[in-house]
């Protein structure tokens, strides 16, 4: 079939030069699978959208985040306040657009940092195993025992919670299981010949672990990173609403839905409790979307 | 099958015991320790004095731990620091009969909507309605479920005037079940949507798994209705690893319900600690972070120990 096939594409290159044959690499093999799912595309392309209009917030934006006009209190949506005005006068149209900046920058901030810790622990305990691995694991048990909302309440409470600490805490709380995830694989990938070839030829262990062992543990990392982007931007929402993560006047997602919570609000305005939600929603999905399709894609496991 | 329960008890008191230490040194992080806010700044040097000795606040640290440790063993998780005199552990019963309603009512129905749909899903993948409920569990877990309980109390109660807006009961009212229910139904739907979610997921790729086995296919091909064939033989098997879930599942409900009880000012323990965590009130704190964190160990401990019960191809 193969040879067949290869003919074929042997005659159209001879009939059409600029026809190029491509191998079959890993990255299209990747791309083809995760074209294929819909729910992942459609999701990478929101994302996008929503991404870049946080970065370009300053140039995007009509208005000044923090403009007070006292005459323009919670405005129905118009062609002036695209999405309406909050209870100081406020353009919500361009607070989501700032909101979204914090969001999404603790969010990525904080995943980078739980995987520098999580893989770190994962990979120590995983390719040492013995006592290394048994106490190393035994803290990821004590970690994942206590609830993370509580954690974070308690330790957002003592130490201010300024957009680097908040960053900071959620790296803390969140590295578990990106750090059991880890150690699984190196657990099995530290017995393969490839491994062992490299320590008989008196490979450093750092060296087996950063440039042998991680690579093909990547996959498994990158689908949980993805998802716990989303769960990060849902933790750091709460927190807000709480009015215990970002504090105003710069607008979060979570603390304009804190703002929201009024009677007066609720019975006036209904539309802008509706659109922060409705974002912090959408992004997860994303986030959630891309991460199931990431995790069919770069599975070599599964194949048309 | 006694002595694999004993085993696992065993391990999980190191892990009690590290969970108590953690607790212990994030409060002791905070800054002046957990009783420095009751200290008047303008205190005498002779009264402070006094006042370090009776906090125990001049014990070396790890005295401190002990001692605490100790009392908590008792169940004495000390006094409330803002509510002066009344031990924590009053505040906490007093509370604990409302999440415990709260966290009852949403569990089921998550579980009673959940397994249904996760069986139908399983049955006929890639159906229509499988797409639909994938959609849905999808934006079930991404909702904000703050978020989902402000717009159900904006519609349902500011707008339509159909349900309370928070509490447990109208207020200076007597006793009756209907004002009980009526200002349960909100609550409960939000804390059940996430749930709800992840527990069709959960049980529509499990009922996949066993309606691809083998003794399946040889039950359909010996005339069985397909009805029949998944009650019987394919749910039997199927709800072995979602037995196992309730176990980690219930625990996080404390936890998890605690943004949910401040929407709809449902004083529950979730309440207390978000309420005491503004408030520095240390002493509840600790007590309910160890209480949850306890209640995660033995969650697991009951998800190991119900695995091994109900499926007898485990060994152990």
């Amino acid at each position: 079939m193969s040879q067949i096939n290869m003919e074929v594409s042997q005659k159209d290159l001879q009939l059409n030069p600029n026809l190029k044959s491509k191998p079959d690499t890993l990255t299209r093999i990747f791309f083809q699978k995760f074209t294929k799912n819909k729910l992942a595309v459609i999701g990478s392309i929101v994302l996008f959208i929503i991404i870049m209009s946080a970065v370009l917030a300053p140039w995007i934006a009509p208005y000044k985040f923090e403009d007070i006009n006292l005459l323009d209190k919670l405005k129905p949506p118009s062609k002036e306040y695209w999405l309406g005005t909050d209870r100081y006068g406020r353009d919500i149209f361009t607070r989501l657009l700032y909101g979204g900046r914090i969001s999404l920058l603790v969010g990525f901030c904080s995943v980078a940092g739980a995987l520098i810790i999580g893989v770190s622990v994962g990979a120590v305990a995983g390719y040492f195993g013995g006592i290394v691995d048994a106490i190393l694991m035994r803290l990821v048990d004590i970690v994942i025992s206590i609830p993370s909302i509580f954690l974070l309440i308690t330790v957002v409470t003592i130490f201010k919670p300024s957009v680097a600490n908040l960053i900071l805490i959620f790296a803390l709380i969140s590295w578990t299981s990106t750090a059991r995830l880890v150690r699984g694989e190196f657990l099995s990938l530290r017995t393969r010949e490839f491994v062992l070839a490299s320590k008989t030829i008196g490979t450093k262990s750092y060296k087996i672990i950063f440039s042998h062992i991680l690579p093909n543990a990547m996959g498994p990392i990158i689908v949980s990173a993805t998802l716990l982007v989303g769960s990060v931007i849902l933790s750091e929402a709460a927190l807000s609403y709480l009015g215990l993560g970002i504090q105003p006047p710069t607008p979060s997602w979570g603390n304009m839905l804190e703002d929201a919570q009024n009677y007066t609000v609720m019975l006036k305005a209904p539309w802008y409790p509706f659109f922060p939600g409705l974002l912090i929603l959408l992004t997860v999905l994303c986030f959630n979307f891309i991460g199931d399709g990431l995790r069919d894609a770069l599975d070599p496991k599964t194949i048309e | 099958m006694v002595s694999y329960i004993f085993r696992r008890t065993l391990m999980a008191i190191p892990l009690l015991l590290g969970i108590t230490i953690l607790s212990f040194a994030i409060i002791k992080a905070a800054p002046g320790g957990p009783v420095a806010m009751l200290m008047d700044p303008k205190m005498k040097a002779s009264d402070r004095e006094k006042f370090e000795e009776k906090y125990g606040l001049n014990d070396p640290v790890y005295v401190q731990y002990f001692k605490w440790l100790g009392n908590m063993a008792k169940g004495d998780f000390g006094e409330s620091l803002i509510k002066r005199g009344t031990p924590v552990s009053e505040l906490i019963l007093n509370r604990l009969p409302n999440t415990l309603l709260l966290m009852t009512v949403s569990f089921l129905l998550a579980v009673l909507i959940a397994i249904p749909i996760g069986i139908y899903s399983a049955m006929r993948p890639y159906s229509p309605l499988d797409y639909t409920f994938t959609v849905g569990s999808f934006l079930g877990v991404a909702t904000p479920n703050f978020w989902f309980g402000l717009i159900l109390i904006m519609f349902f109660s500011v707008t339509l005037g159909w349900f309370p807006t928070g509490g447990v009961a109208t207020l200076n009212a007597p006793f009756s079940l209907w004002d009980r229910i009526h200002h349960l139904i909100l609550p409960a739907l939000v804390l059940a949507t996430a749930d709800l979610a992840a527990l069709t997921r959960y049980t529509r790729s499990s009922m996949l798994d066993v309606l691809k086995q083998d003794y399946i296919r040889t039950a359909k091909s010996k005339g069985f209705k397909e009805k029949k064939v998944v009650i019987k033989h394919g749910i039997r098997n199927g709800m072995i690893p979602i037995i196992t879930l309730f176990g980690l599942m219930l625990p996080s409900f404390i936890g998890g319900a605690a943004i949910t009880e401040k929407v709809f000012a449902w004083p529950g323990l979730g309440q207390l600690f978000i309420d005491s965590a503004f408030q520095r009130d240390y002493p509840v704190i600790m007590a309910l972070t160890v209480i949850s964190a306890v209640f995660v160990v033995i969650g697991n401990l009951l998800a190991d120990i119900l695995y091994a019960i109900f499926d007898p191809r485990i060994e152990y």
